[in-house]
């Protein structure tokens, strides 16, 4: 087991540069997810610490070993890929003996047909079928193992593939979108079965993936990646109510935060739509920002702007989605509808064209500049509407 | 190619250590692709510039002294009556072999794939020329043209068609082998046929069918036929080049006789090289013999490219 | 189902379209009937004014033993495998490593490399022929197994086919063998070998079929009976017996053709894939 850690790590392809001096540091044990959209450079670094990419420049260390120039097969690593990449003319004892294969036998003990006589091959072969065998049973493919992949599910090639890494005790796991191709319901099982596997065995896993909910359920901490750039790397809590970057809070959370214009006003206090808000902000006055809120935040009240009533709009659409329920208002002059999630029992009464009225909590308003970085709030006032959400519409 | 060139004036902290994994896999495909590269040399691309550069010498095979002759292979070539019978019988064997049997075997591809009892078998038959040793067929085939017992004049005798002694008389001697040319290429071309059929969309029956063109001639017209241009044009090629270097069945059955009538490039090539010894000239006809094998490939690139029908 | 599609119904065109095919068939398969009837016939049968499929007189054994016995022939066929064999074996040896190279592999010189294939493809064996001879001559290699192998160690086609066939195999099933920890030899002969075997296959079958049946390289370079490829001899032979004793003749053409036509019956399906497989590019 170790950690793995990345120092400026910069690459290109052709013209274009997909990593941007990336730096990050993952303890020993931890499951880290790069998380981004398409494109943004996580599988390539991931492909990086494998060895199976070389970085333009920067270091990689695992362990307390630099292994920028070790092959892949020295670095210790074990990868589990999108495609599960099994060996389609192997069964699946074959797959998984493969990389135990590599490691234990000599090159001679490897030769088809007469290896198997070469001295030492018989117990060599004996202790990796012993190991294959208990990797499989324990990951519930034993009965498998005279198969080819071609003849499994879906499910069951990732178990392939999982045990695959696994057999060989790897130092870390890389995962590269390993879930994306089950279908829905296995995925949010598959999701449990590998956080369980991380903790059974306390390795470092370093997981790619685009699909948020992933980064959010299963990680220690969460890579936020975008154009080549790591924007933040936090636990997945701290992302989701502290994104330090206009990127990440758009990009984590559905639905999408709300985002709206505004401008810091002389006094430091934020004006929305030239209304100033109960929250006062270090950046320059006559500055334009953007205020975002997530939607849980939002508050929906039936009446006429107020005392502490931040925006009053009209009611586009109520989305319900059974738990909850998602309610579009527009707020005139603004375009884009603002969505707020209340609880279905608070939007019973809520129709299409009606006028609302939307509060929010002042300290869960989140400021960014315009080069999209957080801009810290110095002072926010206490929350506009005391009575909780949910009771406000019956006022 | 480039990424190498476009890295280096970054001025990146350590570059020539960064690159240690693509220094390794640069090495790994040349170690691979090296033996590889050396035979293309050795064994075919060097062999065919040598063969063009000795065809503007004198060499005689075994002979100690070697000079420059210019073009005078080709001048002795352009004078020579039997070099211009050579060309006009290998020109005329593959005009009468490749039209023959590339429509023959669409023939039997459109009718094989056209139902489906017997269809195995069908295609077995026709294919079995193609694997089958021609040298040993060419033999059978003496036998079969045999003037007075060979099965060939028996069942023209029967129907009451005139006879000769095909592969000894000048006037039929090349139809002859260009016959046997034909039986054993039909199987080809029917294959790669069949193979472009199946490569054309049911739909466009389909579509074809609801737009009115139902019938079995309508469809192969508006259908089938252009759909089956690019497998055409592949077949043309490949029989006319395999035409081309028809020379076992001279060889064996008529010795480039008789009267010449049966001469052809690769015969004579191989009579003046390895008979005669006359390296030189012998390699100033292969390279015409190359010339028409080119020609033909660059006929074929041409067409390709204006008639591309999807990407 | 896609037969539908072309396939034109009606009693009046199957009919037509066996007789057709029917008739087709008899005169492909006519020469291999001769072939074997005349190989059965004693030599009186033969230029008998009648032909008959079946001898009157059973001569089989004569003709047969005559065949093994007056040349060796058996020599013959055995050469034919070890050189198609050892053919097939030398391409395998260079044209794997080389298209997984072109296929898998970034490095400088691939275009270079992949341009020198495809020039490759546009040259007939028989251009080489002059030259190789020269080589082979200066090297003493002349009437030897080499003279007939080395020129064919190499085939571009070998190398196009098994590139085109190795684009697609996914990067990660490679990815994935090298984090195994299998080297870039181990992962042509044990990740891209087996997973492009129906190709091997097909080239194989190629190989075989070119290489049993090529007369116009052994011709050149053999003298020697015993080094004598089965084309080769059978002309041996016809040359032997002047060309008038039909009967042992066609035993020794039935014999030298059986192998090929065997192995097509058995793998029908190998031999018609690997033929289509040159066309689709």
């Amino acid at each position: 087991m170790a950690g793995i850690s990345l120092r400026n790590i910069r690459k290109s392809f052709k013209d274009a540069q997909i990593l941007h001096g990336v730096s990050l540091d993952i303890a020993d044990g931890e499951f880290l997810t790069l998380v981004g959209p398409s494109g943004c450079g996580k599988t390539t670094l991931l492909r990086i610490i494998a060895g199976l990419e070389t970085q333009d420049s920067g270091d990689v260390f695992i362990g307390d070993r630099m292994v920028d120039d070790l092959p892949p097969k020295a670095r210790d690593v074990a990868m589990v890929f999108q495609s599960y990449a099994l060996y389609p003319y192997m069964t699946v004892a074959e797959n998984i003996a493969l990389p135990l294969e590599m490691r234990r036998l000599s090159t001679a003990q490897r030769l088809p047909l007469v290896g198997r006589f070469m001295p030492g091959a018989r117990t060599a072969r004996a202790g990796i079928d012993r190991d294959v065998k208990a990797v499989a049973e324990g990951l519930g493919i034993g009965h498998l193992a005279a198969r080819k992949p071609a003849q499994l599910s879906g499910g069951q090639r990732q178990r392939v593939a999982l045990a695959r890494a696994m057999v060989r005790r790897p130092k870390a796991f890389l995962m590269d979108e390993p879930l994306s191709n089950l279908d829905a319901k296995m995925r949010v099982q598959a999701r449990t079965e590998i956080s369980e596997l991380h903790r059974s065995l306390g390795a470092t896993f370093v997981y790619v993936t685009h699909d948020q909910a992933e980064a959010m359920t299963m990680s220690d901490r969460v890579a936020v990646m975008m154009g080549g750039h790591l924007l933040q790397v936090a636990p997945p809590q701290v992302i989701y109510d502290d994104p330090q970057d206009l990127a990440v809070a758009t990009f984590i959370g559905t639905p999408e935060i709300n985002t709206l214009p505004g401008r810091i006003g002389a006094d430091g206090r934020v004006e929305v739509i030239g209304t100033p808000w109960p929250v006062t902000v270090e950046g320059q006055p006559g500055a334009e920002v953007t205020v975002a809120i997530r939607p849980e935040a939002l508050m929906v009240t039936r009446g006429a702007a107020g005392d502490g009533i931040v925006l009053v709009g009209t009611i586009r659409h109520v989305e319900m989605l059974g738990a909850e329920t998602l309610v579009h208002v527009v707020a005139s002059p603004l375009t884009r509808p603002l969505v707020t999630r209340i609880e279905p029992s608070a939007a019973a009464a809520l129709r299409t064209g009606d006028p609302v009225a939307l509060s929010t909590d002042p300290r869960r308003v989140l400021v960014f500049g315009k080069d999209g970085k957080r801009i810290a709030v110095r002072q926010s006032a206490p929350p506009l509407v005391p009575a909780a959400r949910g009771e406000t519409v019956h006022v | 190619m480039s990424d190498l060139a476009l890295a280096a004036p970054r001025g990146l902290a350590r570059p020539a250590k960064a690159r240690a994994g693509e220094t390794a896999e640069q090495l790994a495909a040349w170690v691979l692709a090296g033996p590889a590269f050396a035979l293309i040399w050795i064994l075919l691309l060097g062999p065919t510039v040598a063969v063009f550069v000795l065809s503007f010498t004198d060499w005689t095979f075994g002979m100690p002294e070697i000079a420059w002759a210019g073009l005078e292979n080709y001048r002795e070539m352009a004078g020579d009556a039997v070099f211009w019978k050579t060309l006009r019988n290998t020109l005329t064997y593959v005009a009468f072999v490749v039209p023959l049997s590339v429509f023959l075997g669409l023939g039997a591809a459109i009718l094989i794939e056209a139902g489906e009892s017997l269809r195995g078998f069908y295609r077995a038959a026709f294919f079995l020329p193609v694997v089958s040793t021609l040298l040993a067929m060419a033999l059978v085939f003496q036998f079969a043209f045999h003037p007075t017992v060979g099965a060939i004049n028996l069942t023209l005798a029967f129907v009451g068609i005139p006879t000769t002694d095909w592969l000894k008389n000048p006037n039929t001697a090349l139809f002859a082998l260009g016959v046997i040319g034909i039986w054993q290429a039909i199987g080809l071309s029917m294959v790669l046929f069949i193979a472009g059929l199946k490569a054309i969309p049911k739909d466009l029956y389909e579509a074809a069918a609801v737009d009115g063109a139902d019938g079995a001639f309508e469809r192969f017209r508006r259908v089938t036929w252009p759909m089956l241009g690019p497998a055409m044009l592949f077949v043309v090629t490949i029989t006319a080049i395999r035409a081309f270097q028809v020379f076992d069945t001279v060889q064996v059955l008529t010795d480039g006789g008789p009267n010449k009538a049966t001469n052809v490039l690769l015969f004579q090539m191989y009579q003046e090289g390895f008979s005669f010894l006359r390296s030189a000239y012998a390699a100033a006809l292969t390279v015409v013999f190359l010339g028409f094998v080119l020609l033909v490939t660059v006929i074929q690139v041409r067409l390709q490219e204006r008639n591309t029908h999807y990407g | 189902m896609r037969t539908r599609s072309i396939a034109a119904t009606g009693l009046g065109f199957q009919l037509f379209r066996h007789a057709l095919l029917g008739l087709g068939a008899f005169l492909m398969l006519a020469p291999f009937v001769i072939m074997i009837s005349v190989s059965l016939k004693p030599s009186g049968e033969i230029f008998a004014p009648e032909f008959t499929l079946l001898p009157k007189q059973w001569h089989a054994w004569q003709n047969y033993t005559d065949a093994f016995t007056k040349q060796p022939l058996a020599r013959y066929i055995l050469n034919g495998f070890i050189v198609t064999g050892s053919i097939f074996a030398c391409q395998l040896l260079t044209a794997l490593p080389c298209a997984y190279a072109l296929a898998k592999l970034r490095w400088r010189g691939r275009e270079t490399m992949f341009m020198l294939v495809l020039l490759g493809l546009l040259i007939p064996p028989q251009v080489t022929a002059i030259p190789l001879y020269i080589l082979l001559w200066q090297l003493g290699l002349l009437n030897t197994y080499a003279a007939i192998i080395l020129p064919s160690t190499i085939s571009v086609f070998g190398i196009f086919l098994m590139r085109q066939f190795f684009l697609t195999v996914p990067d990660d099933l490679i990815n994935a063998a090298r984090l195994d920890g299998l080297g870039e030899f181990a992962i042509v002969w044990r990740i891209m070998m087996p997973t492009a075997m129906p190709a091997v296959i097909a080239f194989g079958v190629l190989s075989l079929v070119w290489n049993w049946n090529e007369f116009f390289w052994p011709l050149i370079v053999v003298q020697s009976e015993h080094l004598a490829t089965p084309p080769l001899g059978v002309v041996f032979f016809a040359n032997a017996e002047a060309g008038t004793n039909y009967g042992p003749l066609m035993a020794a053409a039935t014999a030298i053709t059986a192998p090929l036509v065997i192995a097509f019956l058995a793998a029908q399906r190998w031999f018609i894939d690997g033929v289509t497989m040159t066309a689709v590019k």
